[in-house]
């Protein structure tokens, strides 16, 4: 027993001291920063305050956080209404082009995420291929605006994590004995009702899995605010990425972090007792 | 005055703490922007003197001035910074003072670039680029010379949608201070607020904040107006002879970009034969031919085709006309109250 523990402990080492010195220290560095003021050109000046918090508190910064918020949860809504059929109709065929069909969800990655980024620039502006096309069709008569808005951003953020939702559900899915779902169907219930009541709620492991999962990447990139944006749409990322960078004021970019990943760890925490909760309650269920 | 898009933050800030530890033995390390001197210039400088040579590369002044702060300039032999930076390091301390007698190419200068407001007698830092900061436009899509900044803060109606400004905080500031008639070094509290004011007001007709594809939206027909960098707006100028350079009449600032042996270098020598490697005519020709920014190289400027002057009338400003600008230069302080203004207005509705 004793050795199994210690094996466990000896497999668990790279990965716990990789955590542990990328992102703990890391996470402890920035947190320390945060209590500081910004010095004149940009270093520290190791003088206590808590201003840094109380400014990211403020109105114009706080509602950077809301809309953050909100854009990461359209993303998030949208990206799981497309992900469950898109999954849903991966694990109807057959076995073996499964795979092949996994490969395609997979295939964008091959490429930079900056140049996939460019690509929908190229897309949506004003001079672009879907303006150009519509104008050509007669759609409209002037270009419609696409680009440098949260449309674009939304849009921009689907696109890019939309393949991990679809692996998460798909995952779920194929994991589901498909005697259950007959079962419910020999018992009379039409198919609405088998997936309503049956594959969706055994299936929400994954979807809360992958929406978790966009959600928390969404609210923290700036490369798409960034680019699909053009600066107009700030979301917390391009907030703190900007005090990093441009502005130089490490220990309020510091702050805004440290808001960020407390409010981040609340809502995996909150997950976490919800799932808990749920599984606590099927079990009494079927005792 | 260059500045790469949002992808390199994540590299930058490992290369911070990396930067420490870069300290080559034998060979000098410059840093600069990518593309901004002749891709050969490294190795024709070990050909002639013998001595190794490596480039590092930055994004904005911004990323280097962190990188040096935090490493104390330890592992750099050369920077090259926009002269407020150059000022700002100097202040620190951590700008090494400059051998005249081993930079005889400064002969090659014009006598206005040894006379800069913010480094008379180029103590500490060696001009290598100089030029303004105006309007970029498309004449066969904006009526008339667009010849004030209130284009930029409240555009014509036909405009509006069809701007993109500079984000970078001293320049965008810039167009709200010369449009209410202030200083581009403006330190008044009350008129820092109304350039914010201003400038947030101004967003509403903004395609977007751009620093460094102003000139290809220019190109492309999807910005009809950019506030830009003279050299940048060559590049538009290069592929639409529709586009032209305007200096607002409420005047600009003028830009220096700047060589800087950090202090903590511990191969000034060859650091100083670099720079003046890059102060030879020949070296100075290139970088006007290619980059398309001014250089206060006298030497190498009249050695410039005339034909480019023709197409790209910007690169014929005189020293003198240029230094009727106002110089942008360090504000110390008052930095920390721009960078919250400019803080603000990205994060303002």
């Amino acid at each position: 027993m004793r050795s199994r523990r210690l094996h466990a402990l000896l497999l668990a080492t790279p990965g716990l001291a990789w955590l542990v010195i990328f992102m703990i220290i890391p996470c402890l560095i920035v947190f320390f920063y945060s209590f500081f003021e910004r010095g004149t050109y940009g270093g520290i000046d190791y003088v206590f305050t808590l201003g840094n918090f109380a400014r990211a508190l403020e109105p114009i910064y706080l509602t950077i956080f809301l809309d953050s918020a909100r854009i990461a949860g359209i993303a998030t809504v949208i990206a799981l209404l497309l992900a469950y059929p898109a999954a849903y109709a991966i694990t109807l065929a057959p076995p073996g082009r499964q795979s092949r069909y996994l490969l395609l969800v997979m295939l964008p990655f091959w490429s930079n995420y900056l140049i996939r980024t460019y690509a929908w620039i190229v897309l949506l502006n004003r001079e672009g291929l879907i303006n150009r096309g519509l104008g050509g069709l007669g759609v409209i008569d002037e270009p419609i605006s696409l680009l440098y808005n949260e449309f674009a951003v939304i849009v921009g953020l689907i696109y890019n994590y939309l393949p991990f939702v679809i692996l998460s559900i798909y995952a779920s899915l194929q994991r589901l004995n498909p005697e259950i779902r007959e079962a419910s169907e020999d018992l009379g219930a039409p198919a609405w009702r088998t997936f309503l009541r049956v594959t969706l709620p055994l299936t929400l492991p994954g979807v809360a899995a992958g929406g978790v999962f966009m959600f928390v990447l969404s609210i923290g990139n700036f490369i798409t605010p960034d680019l699909l944006g053009g600066g107009r749409v700030h979301m917390v990322g391009t907030l703190v990425y900007d005090q990093f960078l441009s502005a130089r004021d490490w220990p309020f970019g510091a702050a805004l972090s440290m808001t960020l990943i407390a409010i981040m760890l609340l809502l995996l925490f909150l997950q976490a007792v919800l799932v808990n909760r749920a599984q606590r309650d099927r079990g009494t269920a079927h005792a | 005055m260059k500045r790469l898009g949002g992808a390199t933050a994540v590299l930058m800030l490992t290369g911070t703490l990396i930067a420490g530890s870069a300290v080559a033995a034998e060979k000098i390390v410059i840093s600069n922007w990518d593309g901004y001197m002749p891709a050969d210039l490294l190795e024709r400088f070990t050909a002639a003197t013998g001595i190794e040579a490596e480039l590092a590369l930055h994004g904005t002044n911004e990323e280097i001035m962190g990188k040096v702060m935090a490493s104390g300039g330890k592992g750099y032999d050369v920077i090259f910074v926009s002269s407020p930076f150059a000022e700002a390091l100097n202040k620190l301390g951590l700008a090494a003072t400059l051998d005249p007698a081993a930079l005889p190419n400064m002969a090659n200068f014009y006598p206005e670039a040894m006379e800069l407001k913010h480094d008379p007698g180029n103590t500490f830092s060696v001009p290598y680029a100089w030029g303004t900061t105006g309007l970029c436009y498309r004449s066969d899509l904006v009526d008339g010379e667009p010849d004030s900044w209130s284009y930029l803060l409240t555009p014509p109606e036909a405009l509006s949608g069809k701007i993109t400004m500079l984000s970078t905080d001293r320049w965008l500031l810039a167009a709200g201070f010369l449009a209410n008639g202030y200083s581009v070094n403006e330190t008044d509290p009350a008129k820092i607020e109304q350039a914010k004011i201003d400038l947030i007001a101004a967003k509403r007709g903004l395609l977007a904040y751009d620093d460094t594809t102003f000139y290809s939206k220019l190109v492309s027909g999807e910005a009809s107006l950019v506030q830009a960098w003279d050299g940048w707006c060559n590049y538009g100028i290069g592929e639409n002879s529709d586009i032209k350079y305007v200096i607002p009449k409420e005047g600009t600032d003028l830009w220096v970009d700047a060589m800087v042996i950090p202090a903590a270098s511990a191969h000034k020598a060859p650091a100083h034969q670099f720079i003046n490697f890059v102060l030879d005519a020949e070296n100075g020709l290139w970088v006007a031919e290619n980059i398309l920014y001014k250089v206060p190289n006298k030497a190498a400027m009249e050695a410039l085709d005339p034909s480019l002057i023709e197409t790209y009338p910007n690169l014929g400003m005189s020293p003198a006309d240029l230094l009727k600008e106002e110089q942008l230069l360090d504000v110390g302080e008052t930095q920390r109250a721009y960078a919250r203004a400019v803080s603000e207005i990205m994060a303002a509705k």
